[in-house]
């Protein structure tokens, strides 16, 4: 077996497709996680005692499954309950709903890490619970735990190749296309890793600079 | 007399098993200068945090300016007040901290102008114009756009102070506000509580462990032990000729420790 520059040159457009695809499933993903995530960890505050315990079995669940059978669930179970999703949707909520009940939990420390005077300052200010949230817990709260967010984004986007399970068609399905296409895997294997690794490295140095200016989350 | 500011009717709180305020009753006069004094744990803090709605009570009743804190009327009886009917009434009270928590992320000028601008509908200009003038007042105008991790542990409780008094409290109050400092700070900010005592009409309310400063400051002062006033009366009294035992003993303590009184 040898390495065929030729077969790489020829393949390269459709992995690069594959690439842009991923990198755009992670974006989406890392959004709905990120909102996902708060929506869990204020609901899991909430003073209705049934409703934050009922939030928190729920992400329990999500997290105690697989992300690979939530996707099957979201993309070929849900039609039959009369909701069909583009895979792309679909993968992007089952990447949000998984990576969300983990977020959900950098925020609970982030929101615990914020003095309790904090909150009774607010009190003596008078401001509403909207406006303690939203001037005064949440800025506080958020920069500490950019870097926790980044690196769980940073560990969704290596799993971005569960989507092929779907039909989307992100870096490792079009590598798995071109190589069943041509009776070669070894070059779209070796480039699925190679465009893996380098975005992984970089995204690792960002984080690297995120956590400099922001500090980690005790 | 005229009409008690404050009322507080036969409050209890206990936290758990510990009774921290055991049917507490006193009154407050429009504009009169309160020292609560006592051993920590005698539940003296725990009454500003009451008034201040950080902590609840376990019975009794609180009025201020004749209204119910706690408690609000509805069809003809007394329920559980709700968020609003605490809004409301929170606006009339205002508190500096013993731990000044100012909010870290905003300057000094932000400090002072979030709640009036978010609470009071006033305009960003008007807020600031008022903040400059409070900052002025407490010495802080050239820190005006300074962090709070930037100042002094007086400098803070003085932004601290401007701003309570920038939501126009009618009821002021001070928990401790010099035990955090450093002694060569305790001053700067002493000074500030002069000055408003003598230049506002606010009904304030001290927590304190500086019995010199009490004696100075107060028109009245409160002697606290286990939930409990043991004795009140005007500073020279209580300071010069205790009557109860208690006092005595506890005054004792703390001229051993060095304090003048």
């Amino acid at each position: 077996m040898e390495w065929d520059w030729a077969f790489v040159r020829e393949i390269l457009p459709t992995l690069l497709d594959g690439v842009r695809l991923t990198i755009l499933a992670t974006i989406l993903g890392s959004l709905v996680a990120a909102v996902v995530g708060l929506g869990f960890a204020l609901a899991r505050r909430s003073r209705n005692r049934i409703f934050a315990k009922g939030i928190g079995f729920f992400a329990e669940f999500i997290r105690g499954t697989p992300l690979l059978v939530q996707l099957y669930f979201l993309f070929y179970i849900l039609p039959d309950l009369g909701l069909t999703l583009p895979p792309l949707v679909a993968g992007v909520i089952g990447l949000g709903l998984h990576y969300g009940t983990y977020t959900a939990e950098v925020y609970r420390s982030g929101i615990e890490n914020v003095p309790r005077g904090q909150w009774e300052a607010a009190k003596a200010c008078n401001l509403t619970v909207v406006q303690t949230w939203r001037h005064v817990i949440l800025p506080q709260a958020i920069p500490p735990m950019i870097p926790a967010l980044a690196n769980y984004f940073i560990a969704m986007f290596k799993e971005t190749p569960l989507l092929s399970a779907i039909t989307v068609l992100e870096l490792m399905n079009q590598a798995r296309s071109v190589a069943n296409y041509n009776y070669r895997y070894l070059e779209p294997m070796t480039l699925v890793g190679v465009f893996f690794l380098v975005i992984s490295l970089i995204s690792v140095i960002g984080l690297r600079a995120l956590e400099r200016r922001f500090g980690r989350l005790r | 007399m005229s009409a008690p500011i404050i009322e507080i009717d036969r409050i209890s709180k206990s936290f758990g098993a510990l009774r921290v305020l055991d049917e507490l009753s006193f009154t407050v006069q429009p504009g009169e200068k309160l020292a609560l004094i006592g051993p920590s744990g005698s539940g003296k803090t725990t009454i500003l945090r009451i008034l201040m709605t950080l902590e609840t009570i376990s019975s009794g009743h609180i009025r201020i300016d004749g209204e119910e804190l706690f408690h609000m009327p509805k069809d003809g009886r007394l329920v559980p007040a709700d968020e609003r009917h605490l809004h409301r009434m929170r606006s009339k009270i205002g508190m500096v901290f013993q731990l000044f928590n100012l909010f870290p992320h905003k300057c000094v000028l932000d400090n002072v102008t979030l709640a009036p601008i978010l609470t009071k509908g006033v305009s960003k200009a008007d807020a600031e114009r008022e903040a400059m003038r409070l900052l002025e007042m407490v010495g802080m105008a050239d820190k005006a756009r300074a962090m709070p991790a930037e100042l002094s542990g007086g400098q803070k409780q003085r932004a601290a102070i401007a701003r309570a008094l920038a939501l126009q409290p009618r009821i002021m109050l001070f928990d401790e506000v010099t035990s955090a400092l450093d002694p060569e700070l305790v001053e700067e900010v002493l000074n500030v509580m002069r000055r408003l005592g003598e230049e506002t009409d606010m009904t304030m309310l001290l927590v304190t462990h500086e019995m010199s400063f009490a004696h100075d400051f107060a028109d009245r002062v409160l002697f606290f032990d286990r939930g409990r006033i043991v004795e009140e009366g005007p500073p020279d009294q209580i300071f010069r000729n205790p009557k109860q035992e208690r006092t005595q003993a506890f005054l004792k303590k703390i001229i051993a420790a060095g304090q003048r009184v």
